[in-house]
Order: structure tokens, then C-alpha cells, then sequence
């Protein structure tokens, strides 16, 4: 009934119809763009290297295999780089988001005599940097070249996850809550610990996956500043080196190569990129979640 | 009300600085950290913009090496290669910026166009994939989609469009549509966040009066959405010019080749090929330093246009 009547008031025109057609259709090949790519890389990681080489996989392996997996994870620096990946994702993670909360949680004090000050040094740190190569030398007189500290240490107060942290600070606790405790006596440390902290999980995890993603993606000062040093190499640096000797030699030559065992480079390449992407599709569900109210958060003018 | 602010407020305005940093004494603590934190690895680096104007020798240090002035900047215009980075950097980030930017807003219209719930939610899931993907992985797979047995080649050839598998990578003029085909690819759903978030704050009630008022879906979208969001487009506009050129590394580092370097070597390749890897610190950091100072300059123009035009504006 109330279809009908719905129907007689809204009735669609030609016009309406063909606009629902075609926007339809951008849709669908939209989302064919966005996921074949990587379904092709997921059924060629799934297939037998050699037979791969005959083409016409699209999203589903002809000759089903494992072995593509298992040549990656027999090999060395793949896996030093995982483990090196994981660390610089938790501790960078566990890091960046303590200090962004202080920092954030310091700013929101109305009270604080240094408000404005420290505000303004570290906005400005948004929009000018010394380049490339004075940050180069700093870390290398710092001693934090061929370690695995430059992953976590430069780059843990991010100003922008600062103040998407701060906006909610300020926008979304009363200040009562805070001038109540402070009445009772609490301390700062308590009041952040205690009555802000709890409250401010959403914007937490929100920033926490900001610094993970970023961590685990993140492959340039890898290669800037551990080159020498393969004990502190990462995943993303390391596929990359995967990546880019195969594209530069030719695909032929190493193929004859690894014929025998029906493992091609090409097929490696798929089941890293793959094993690559396994964290951040595992937290999918999470990160569209909290990013998407991340970035509305910090859309926020103040 | 007048007796009560001579008295009791005066003793806290009395409060001395001392006396409200030794009440603040934990934030103070902390604000040190802060201020010692930021001021190593963001103000430090730019003590080191000297370089750009010394004869820089490591031996003799910051402060041993001679001053040479602009020679480093003149040296930068006076070089070929280096002028054709900047050319690149200037195109891509500026195709970069349009590409995305109409894309985004296009695709958070039409998605905002779905009238199906779930299909919405669907597609939207789905399209913001690939920003969480590292460009590692991005331009490796789109390698593997351009390569000689890939999906366009062999789309192409089954169209008749192309008789023989073509080398994407190996041709000059292919190579700022290839990049910015990556990034439209890797980041239109996300950027399409935010403007489909405007759009939800549109109020109905417009719609419906557009309707009565006989609109159809496109009169509707003219009249209605794009006016809606018209400020949030402005913001983002304001943010991302800044941003031109940077927008000029990952990709182009990853993507580039031999066969393509005249078109792909942007500003900071450059700086790290030079700077880096030929040890040339005095050169790179001009070529940084450069690099900054346009970026600064643009935001600040950006901004005094959005000003004088009563647009909103970043600050």
C-alpha cells in the first residue's frame, strides 16, 4: 500500500531512469577497477607459477598450489622484515599515540600557561620542514641511522593526529567533568589517566590505526636510513626489492631459473604482495570504522 | 557582584607566574618534553638550510664551511635536469590535484545517487581499499595490470584497439597518465569521504522543494548538492594546493625507468639522487630548501584569494 502510494507521488521519468541506469553502471565498473587488481594478485598467488605463465588468470587459479607461499616463507630477509615490521608497528603505534595524548591533552588546558605557545610550535611543524637532506644529517649525527629507533622516535608526534585528538578533547568532554576532579583535589596526571583517557577511546583507536597503517606501509626510511643494515630491513622495503628486480631483469631469465620447482618470480611476487597486504585487510573492518570518524573529526575547524 | 570581584578574584589575580607554574608543574614538565622533542627534529633541520648556501664539506662541518651565497640556487636554474624536475613535479602534481579532486567529488555525488542502502554501503566499503594499501603493493599490481600478458593489454588487443601487447612503462608520453591513473585509483574513495559526509548534512527539505519545483536528478545535483558543498570543496581545494609539490615522490620513484626518466624524475628524486646518493648535501638541500619556500608561498596565496574572495579559509 504504501509502496503505491509512494510510487504515484515520486514517479520516476525517462530522464530519472536513464540517470539510474547509467549511474549504475559507473558504479559497478567502479567497483571492478577497484577489486580485480587485487583478486588477479590473490588467484595468481594461488597458482602454479609455470602454468600461470600461459596467462588467462583473471580471479579464480587454474592449477591450485601453495607452493608460492612457501618459497616466500623460506626466504630470510622476508621474514627478518616481517618481524621488524611488526615491531616497528606495535612500538610506533604504542608511542605515537601516548605522546600525541599528552601533547593533545596539555593543549586543551585552558589553563595552562604554555597554551598558546606550544600550540603554535608545533602547527607550524605542519607546514615547513627542513628537507630531506639537513634531516639526513641530523639523524646520522644523532646516531639513529643503520637502528631501529628512526622508525619510531622522529616521526611519534604527528601535529595533524595531535589535533584530531585535541578537537575531541575539547569538543566532546565537558570541562565540568575536569573542573569537578580538579575540586576533589585530583592532580593532572589523574585527571588525564583517569577521567579523560577512558573517555577518549574512540579518538585513541582512531589515531592508533592512523600509526599503524603508516607504519606498516611505510618502506622510504628503510631504505634511506638502514640500507647497510639488513637486520633492521622491513617488509615493504623488502618486497620492494623483490618487486623491482623482477621488473628490471626480465621476467624470462629467472623463470628458466626457478622452472623446475613450478615457482615463476611473477608467483612469488603475487603470494609477498599478498602476505604484504594480509594485516591491513584483517583490520578492514576496523579501519573503515574509526578512519572514516577520524577524518570527520579532524575535518573540525576550530 | 562588584564587592565579590574586588575581593575574592583579586587574590587569584594576584597569582604570580611562579606560582601558576609551580601549580601547572606537571604540564610544564611535560611541555619541556614537548618543546626539546619538537625543537631537535623539526627546527633543527632547519638550521641546517645553511648547507644550501655553503660550500658544504662534511670534514670541515657546519660551521667550517665556507659561505658561498646563492651560488647553489643559480647552479640549481642554471641545470637542465634540474629544471625539467621541477617542470615534472609542477604538471604531475597539478594533474595530480584536478584528476583526483573531480573524481572524488564526481564519485561522492553518483554514490550519494544510490538509492539502494546496501549497494551504497557496498561500493562505498569497497572503494576506499586501496588507500590503506602500501604504493608498494599499488604499483606492483599495476605493473602486473600493464604488463605484456595483463588484463589492459589483453582487453585492448581482444578490442582490436591495439594489435600487439603494448610496453606501457617504456613510453615518455604514457607515463603522467599512468601516474595519475595511480593515484585517482589508490585514493579517490577516501577522498570521496568527506564530501559524501557534506552531502548527508545537505538539508531534505531543499531536495523536495527542487522536486516540486519540477527538477529532475541532474537539475537537482546543479542546483542543490554542488552549492551544498561548495565550502568544503573550497577548504580542500586550499588544502591541497600546498601540497602540489609533494605530491611527487612514491609513485614516480617506483614507477619510473630508464626509458622514462626525462618525464618521471621529480624535485624530490632528484635531491635524493643528487643529495643522497652523489653525496652533493649543499645541492640537495637548495633544491629542498626551493622546494618549501614555493610550498609556502602557495598556501599563503591560496589563502589571501579564498580571504578576498569571502570564501572560508584555512587560517
Amino acid at each position: 500500500m504504501a509502496q503505491k502510494a509512494t510510487g504515484k507521488k515520486i514517479k520516476p521519468t525517462t530522464g530519472d531512469k536513464v540517470f539510474t541506469f547509467f549511474n549504475t553502471i559507473i558504479m559497478v565498473l567502479f567497483v571492478i577497477i577497484t577489486l580485480y587488481p587485487v583478486l588477479n594478485t590473490l588467484a595468481v598467488a594461488f597458482n602454479d607459477g609455470t602454468d600461470a605463465l600461459r596467462g588467462g588468470i583473471h580471479i579464480w587459479p587454474r592449477l591450485w598450489t601453495t607452493n608460492n607461499f612457501a618459497t616466500v616463507l623460506e626466504k630470510e630477509n622476508l621474514l627478518t622484515g616481517a618481524k621488524i615490521s611488526v615491531a616497528r608497528t606495535v612500538v610506533g603505534t604504542l608511542l605515537s599515540l601516548f605522546l600525541n595524548a599528552v601533547l593533545a591533552f596539555i593543549i586543551s588546558r585552558k589553563e595552562f600557561i604554555f597554551r598558546r605557545s606550544l600550540s603554535m610550535f608545533w602547527v607550524i611543524t605542519m607546514y615547513v620542514n627542513g628537507g630531506l637532506i639537513p634531516v639526513f644529517l641530523l639523524y646520522k649525527a644523532l646516531g639513529l641511522t643503520n637502528s631501529f629507533w628512526v622508525y619510531v622516535i622522529p616521526g611519534a608526534i604527528s601535529c595533524y593526529n595531535m589535533l584530531v585528538i585535541r578537537t575531541y578533547m575539547t569538543n566532546s568532554i565537558p570541562n565540568s567533568l575536569v573542573e569537578s576532579a580538579q575540586i576533589d583535589g585530583a592532580g593532572y596526571t589523574t585527571i588525564f589517566v583517569k577521567i579523560i583517557s577512558p573517555l577518549c577511546k574512540p579518538v585513541y583507536a582512531t589515531v592508533a590505526l592512523f600509526c599503524a597503517v603508516g607504519q606498516w606501509n611505510s618502506w622510504f626510511d628503510a631504505m634511506l636510513y638502514n640500507r647497510m643494515s639488513e637486520k633492521y630491513t622491513t617488509l615493504q622495503y623488502e618486497l620492494m626489492k623483490l618487486l623491482s628486480s623482477v621488473t628490471n631483469q626480465g621476467t624470462s631469465a629467472e623463470a628458466m631459473k626457478n622452472a623446475a620447482g613450478a615457482v615463476t618470480p611473477t608467483s612469488v611476487r603475487a603470494a609477498a604482495t599478498i602476505l604484504t597486504m594480509l594485516p591491513i585487510i584483517c583490520l578492514y573492518p576496523f579501519l573503515q570504522k574509526y578512519f572514516v570518524q577520524g577524518l570527520t573529526l579532524g575535518s573540525v575547524k576550530e | 557582584m562588584a564587592g565579590k570581584s574586588t575581593t575574592v578574584p583579586l587574590a587569584r589575580h594576584e597569582k604570580t607566574f611562579w606560582q601558576k607554574v609551580r601549580e601547572q608543574k606537571v604540564l610544564v614538565f611535560w611541555a619541556v618534553i614537548f618543546f626539546v622533542f619538537g625543537f631537535i627534529f623539526y627546527y633543527v633541520p632547519l638550521g641546517g638550510w645553511v648547507i644550501g648556501f655553503q660550500e658544504y664539506k662534511p670534514k670541515n662541518g657546519l660551521f667550517g664551511s665556507e659561505f658561498v651565497g646563492f651560488a647553489k640556487f643559480a647552479q640549481l636554474f642554471g641545470d637542465v635536469t634540474f629544471l625539467r624536475t621541477l617542470r615534472n613535479t609542477i604538471c604531475m602534481g597539478v594533474l595530480n590535484l584536478v584528476f583526483c579532486f573531480v573524481t572524488a567529488i564526481a564519485f561522492a555525488i553518483l554514490l550519494n545517487e544510490v538509492k539502494s542502502k546496501n549497494g551504497k554501503k557496498l561500493v562505498q566499503t569497497i572503494s576506499y581499499l586501496p588507500h590503506f594499501l602500501s604504493w608498494i603493493i599499488v604499483t606492483g599490481i599495476l605493473h602486473d595490470m600493464l604488463s605484456g600478458s595483463g588484463i589492459v593489454n589483453e582487453i585492448l588487443v581482444g578490442l582490436h584497439i591495439l594489435d600487439q601487447p603494448l610496453n606501457f612503462f617504456a613510453y615518455p608520453q604514457l607515463f603522467w597518465g599512468i601516474v595519475v591513473f595511480a593515484n585517482v585509483w589508490k585514493e579517490t574513495g577516501w577522498n570521496a569521504i568527506i564530501y559524501l559526509a557534506a552531502i548527508t548534512a545537505i538539508d531534505p527539505s531543499l531536495y523536495e522543494a527542487a522536486k516540486i519545483d519540477g527538477a529532475g536528478r541532474w537539475d537537482r545535483i546543479k542546483a542543490v548538492t554542488l552549492p551544498g558543498i561548495r565550502p568544503i570543496i573550497m577548504i580542500q581545494l586550499l588544502m591541497n594546493v600546498g601540497n602540489v609539490l609533494n605530491a611527487g615522490f612514491e609513485v614516480q620513484y617506483l614507477l619510473g625507468n630508464g626509458l622514462v626518466q626525462s618525464v618521471s624524475q621529480t624535485i624530490d628524486i632528484y635531491v635524493l639522487k643528487w643529495g643522497i646518493s652523489q653525496g652533493d648535501y649543499a645541492i640537495g638541500t637548495a633544491a629542498g630548501i626551493f622546494k618549501s619556500v614555493v610550498s609556502i608561498i602557495l598556501i599563503v596565496a591560496a589563502n589571501q584569494i579564498a580571504k578576498r574572495s569571502g570564501e572560508e579559509r584555512l587560517f
